[in-house]
Order: C-alpha cells, then sequence, then structure tokens
C-alpha cells in the first residue's frame, strides 16, 4: 500500500514508516506565532527553563493581527514579542514596516519549500500545503514547545482527496472551489484529516489560488490541505528558494479516506452566508443582500492577483454611496506592486479605502468593525457570529471579484452586473 | 472527582463564540473569563461557578487556534468540557493547559442544561446525578496520558529537556 503526499512529509521527518492514527514525535522545519499567539507561547517558554530557542533561524515571528497597535494592550503584546525576538536574535522577526499578513509573507520570503514540515500558533497555518509542505495550525503552548525543542507531536492524519475535472468559469476562483467544497462536506468534514487538491482545474489556479485553498482547509477541520509540486510551484519557489528541498508525491496507490470528485465548470462564484464557512450557495441564488462593508485582503485573498481582479471590477466604477470598500494588500511586496500597477491608484478613484498590510478587520480587532445590525461580504475565511465585530453583526464570505462587485452594487452581486 | 452544574451548548460552538477576538490582547485565563461566551450567551460569565461543565455536541472549539478559548474557559472555574467531538486544535489546547476534555457522545445526550455531573477523569466514567445515568468517554491514548500526567505540555517538555 502506498503512501499519501502528507504521510511521506511525515515519514522522511520521523524518520519512520508512518500510518494514520500513529502519534509520532518529529522535528519540525519552522516555528510561527505571531503577535496574539506569541506572547503566551514566550510566557509558556520561560517556564521551560531553557534559555534559547532551539534554532534563532527557524523561529518566524510576525506582528499582524493588531500591528500597527490598536490599543495599548496590542502595543504591550507586540513589545513582548519584539524584546523576545531581540534577546534570542531571532533571524525572522517581522515588525511594521517591513511585515505582512504572516501566511501570505513566509511563503513570499521564501521561509517555506516543498516537503517542509511547519507548525504554528496560527490556525491558518496550513496554507503553506500549497507549496507541498506539511503545514499545521496549533496552540501557543505547542508553539512554545516546539521553540524550545524544536519538536512537535502529532498524530498522522487520514487524507481526503478532492479532483476537480473541466474548466473554471470566468470569474471563478480557489475561493469559491474552497468554499464549495466546504459547503459540501461541512466545517467538521475532514476534521483530523489531511485534504490533497488535485485536478485539471487545480492545475491551472495560479500560486494564489492554490493558497487561498489550502488556507481554508481548516474551515472543514482539516489538519492540513495539501497541493503537488508542478511547474507554477516550481516558477514560484525558484527565486525564494535559499535552502535545498524535498518534492513529495502521493504514490498512485493510495487508500485515501474518501475521494471526492467535482466538475469545475459546474461551480458558479460562492457566497458563505452567516454564520458558518460551510452555508455557501452559487451567487445566481442569492437574492437581495444589502451590505454595508466590503473588505478585500486577509491571509485567505490578499494576494496580488486577489487585488487585480478587484481592480479590474472596480476601475471606472465608484464603490456605492452607503458602502465603505477596505482593500488590504497582504504584504509590503505586494503593495508596493499594487502602487506600482496602478490598482492603488484604481482603488482610491473608486473610494475604496487602501490600508496598510493587518489582519485587522476579518477578526474583527481593527480597521473595519462592524456595527449591530451591519452586513459586510469579506474575501476573509470566518463568518462566525460576531466575527468582524458587534454579534448582531454579519458577515458574508466570497472571493475578491465578488466582493469587488458587491461594493459597486451595495447588495451582494456579481461582476457581470455592475 | 469533578462535579459540577451541566452548561450545555449545540454543534459548531466557535472560537469567537468561546472567546472574541476584540478580547485578545488579553493573555490571562482570569482577564479572559470575563468574556468567556459572550457572543453565545452572555450569562454564562456572570453565572457560572466554580466546578461547573460544559457540554456540548459535535466540533466543539472550531475555527482559530487561539490559546485564549480554553484559557478563559479554565479561567471561569469550569471543571471539565464534555462534547461528542472537538476541533482539533482545541482538543490539543485544552491538554497543553490542563483543562480537562472528554468525548463521549452517550454522555452528551443523556444530559440536560442546569443537571449535575461527577466526573471522574482517570477512568472517564462520567455520572448524571439528576437521572442516575452512568456514561463511559474514550480513553486517552497513553501518549497523552504522559503529557497529562506530567502536568500539561510545558511540564512534560520541561522534564525531556532538562533532566
Amino acid at each position: 500500500m502506498g503512501m499519501t503526499l502528507a504521510e511521506k512529509i511525515l515519514a522522511a521527518h520521523a524518520g519512520l514508516k508512518v500510518f494514520p492514527g500513529q502519534l509520532i514525535r518529529v522535528p519540525v522545519d519552522l516555528v510561527l506565532a505571531n503577535d496574539i499567539t506569541a506572547p503566551i507561547a514566550i510566557r509558556e517558554f520561560e517556564r521551560i527553563g531553557v534559555r534559547k530557542v532551539f534554532d534563532r533561524s527557524r523561529v518566524v515571528l510576525v506582528a499582524d493581527h493588531f500591528a500597527p497597535n490598536k490599543d495599548i494592550q496590542s502595543a504591550e503584546q507586540c513589545k513582548v514579542m519584539r524584546d523576545f525576538a531581540r534577546a534570542q536574535q531571532l533571524t525572522h522577526y517581522y515588525d511594521v514596516g517591513i511585515m505582512g499578513i504572516e501566511h501570505v509573507l513566509l511563503p513570499e520570503q521564501g521561509l517555506v519549500l516543498p516537503g517542509d514540515l511547519v507548525i504554528g500558533a496560527d490556525s491558518h497555518t496550513c496554507t503553506y500545503g500549497a507549496l507541498g509542505a506539511f503545514a499545521t495550525g496549533m496552540g501557543s503552548t505547542d508553539i512554545a514547545a516546539a521553540m524550545a525543542s524544536g519538536q512537535t507531536w502529532l498524530k498522522v492524519p487520514q487524507t481526503i482527496k478532492f479532483i476537480y475535472h473541466g474548466q473554471l468559469l470566468s470569474w471563478v476562483g480557489g475561493k469559491d472551489l474552497i468554499l464549495h467544497a466546504i459547503g459540501h462536506i461541512g466545517v467538521d468534514g475532514a476534521l483530523y484529516a489531511a485534504v490533497e487538491f488535485s485536478g485539471e482545474a487545480v492545475d491551472a489556479l495560479s500560486m494564489a489560488g492554490r493558497f487561498t485553498m489550502a488556507n481554508m482547509a481548516i474551515e472543514a477541520g482539516a489538519k492540513a490541505g495539501l497541493f503537488h509540486v508542478d511547474e507554477k510551484t516550481r516558477a514560484y519557489i525558484q527565486p525564494r528558494a535559499r535552502r535545498e528541498y524535498t518534492v513529495y508525491e502521493s504514490d498512485s496507490d493510495v487508500a485515501y479516506a474518501r475521494v471526492i470528485e467535482m466538475d469545475a465548470s459546474q461551480i458558479e462564484p460562492q457566497v458563505a452566508f452567516p454564520h458558518l464557512p460551510e452555508n455557501t450557495r452559487p451567487l445566481s441564488q442569492v437574492n437581495h443582500v444589502p451590505i454595508d462593508q466590503v473588505v478585500i485582503g486577509s491571509c485567505t485573498n490578499g494576494w496580488l492577483e486577489d487585488l487585480q481582479v478587484a481592480a479590474r471590477v472596480l476601475a471606472g466604477r465608484q464603490v456605492h454611496r452607503d458602502v465603505r470598500c477596505i482593500v488590504i494588500p497582504a504584504t509590503q511586496t505586494i503593495y508596493l506592486e499594487a502602487v506600482r500597477q496602478g490598482l492603488v491608484e484604481t482603488f482610491v478613484e473608486a473610494g475604496a479605502v487602501v490600508s496598510t498590510p493587518t489582519c485587522g478587520p476579518c477578526l474583527g480587532g481593527y480597521m473595519g468593525v462592524l456595527a449591530a445590525g451591519e452586513r459586510a461580504i469579506a474575501t476573509t475565511n470566518r463568518n462566525f457570529r460576531g466575527r468582524m465585530g458587534h454579534p448582531e453583526s454579519e458577515v458574508y464570505l466570497a472571493g475578491p471579484a465578488v466582493a469587488a462587485a458587491s461594493a459597486v452594487l451595495g447588495r451582494i452581486g456579481g461582476p457581470q452586473e455592475v | 472527582m469533578l462535579k459540577g452544574k451541566v452548561w450545555k451548548y449545540g454543534d459548531n460552538v466557535d472560537t469567537d463564540a468561546i472567546i472574541p477576538a476584540c478580547y485578545l490582547n488579553l493573555s490571562t485565563g482570569e482577564e479572559l473569563a470575563w468574556h468567556c461566551m459572550e457572543n453565545l450567551d452572555p450569562a454564562f460569565a456572570q453565572e457560572v461557578q466554580p466546578g461547573d461543565i460544559i457540554v456540548a455536541t459535535t466540533n466543539f472549539g472550531c475555527g482559530s487556534s487561539r490559546e485564549h478559548a480554553p484559557l478563559a474557559i479554565k479561567g471561569a472555574g469550569v471543571s471539565c468540557v464534555i462534547a461528542e467531538t472537538f476541533a482539533r486544535i482545541f482538543y490539543r489546547n485544552a491538554i497543553n493547559i490542563g483543562l480537562p476534555i472528554l468525548e463521549c457522545p452517550e454522555a452528551v445526550t443523556g444530559t440536560d442544561a442546569g443537571q449535575t455531573l461527577e466526573v471522574e477523569l482517570e477512568t472517564g466514567t462520567i455520572r448524571n446525578l439528576d437521572t442516575g445515568q452512568v456514561f463511559q468517554a474514550a480513553p486517552y491514548p497513553p501518549f497523552m496520558v504522559d503529557i497529562i500526567s506530567a502536568g500539561g505540555l510545558i511540564e512534560f517538555t520541561r522534564k525531556e529537556l532538562t533532566t
């Protein structure tokens, strides 16, 4: 019996032949935390009683959630992280000016490569699976232990395989495929499992679209969302990689826990209704839903390509006067490129605002918090009750094309309607 | 032996329900406890008593990796969470910080809000004192027992690295 991509990466790290359900101790390639999870991780690290992190070039800290600091407490939390990064002389500490949203920043900086095993104190760490790495989110205490030991424990997951046949319709992207998948299997449909995405529609996706899909694997409860390495992956990695890496492939005779085949040509742009990402509907079945705010950004859809899609929709048009439209490039590099390509000009002329990179509104932190009764459509990843602010506000999830079109329409709608 | 009154919730109690993100600028269980379950059940933080037990159906703790969620529950004095299933990261976090959690679908079905449960963690035995019913939770894998008996992951790691 062959092994899946996830099993091969875990086996290579554990130095064992592994099987689903097995508990293993494994060395990790990279350990990540951010300004809300690092302070607890640092507090717990200090209780362990070792002086230094296991490898100062393999612990990555990013100030992105409440940075630039939203209030005094957030400033204190960032300071805890900053002081620790300096004391430990961490190679990869990203503060305001060089920081970006962690899950876009790390691949962009070449810190995650195919075959890596990465753990991060953030649930969307699974994003890196788009590179053929095994990456999974954990809590602060797990990260503290790994910062000290360079190891973690894992249960080897079963793998669920999604195969997308056919070609994507226009304005349909990675976000629509993953929302559709979550709608199909539910928010716990992949609990404890790894998810593997394949098929010609997925092969046709850009890296940004693949990162978006891997990013939201957690919204189906998955431990990891993985893609195989192809020419697009290599082209993305090539200018960034500063060390050797190993490409793994699933064997052909693998016993998947489940194989789900989809005809991608039948998948419309998707919208997830409140208050769960599984409440998806094709755009054609969305009735009149007026909105107050649009957010285009986040670790899910803050990639340059997402901004390009939004700009194509917004160019020469105006954001509806009852709507606040907030655009957030995920990293400084993407921001600068958006300036150079004239995207920022397009957004500002349309009446949107463009923010410095931050997770801010996605989790109701700041930079676009909703009042009671308000409704937003966002390219973010969660629409739980109160996620973007008041518990009586609502968040609808969609890709950048639908979000940008909705900003113009003042209600949820698609690019063909503007 | 743990004993407490039951707070019962449904499927997919997410981490934003357990502790809204606007409070993630706090990091101790005591501070976080004041806002525990705020978006789902505003009465919880006001009325929860030390030892009380949360009982929920499937996928409890889904969403974010924020350890603030189990910290808030532990800080509120909750002695144990029993669910049909837990979201993966929440499960790890709870074990790591020493918040007892048990998977037991039968106990969830057989328990109503406001009833009193008695839980014996060592054996996984759950007793509903109102109905007299007894339930048996799934045992922890041996590796996890090592972490729990060390007093949490930090103590486990300290032992490993410093001895």
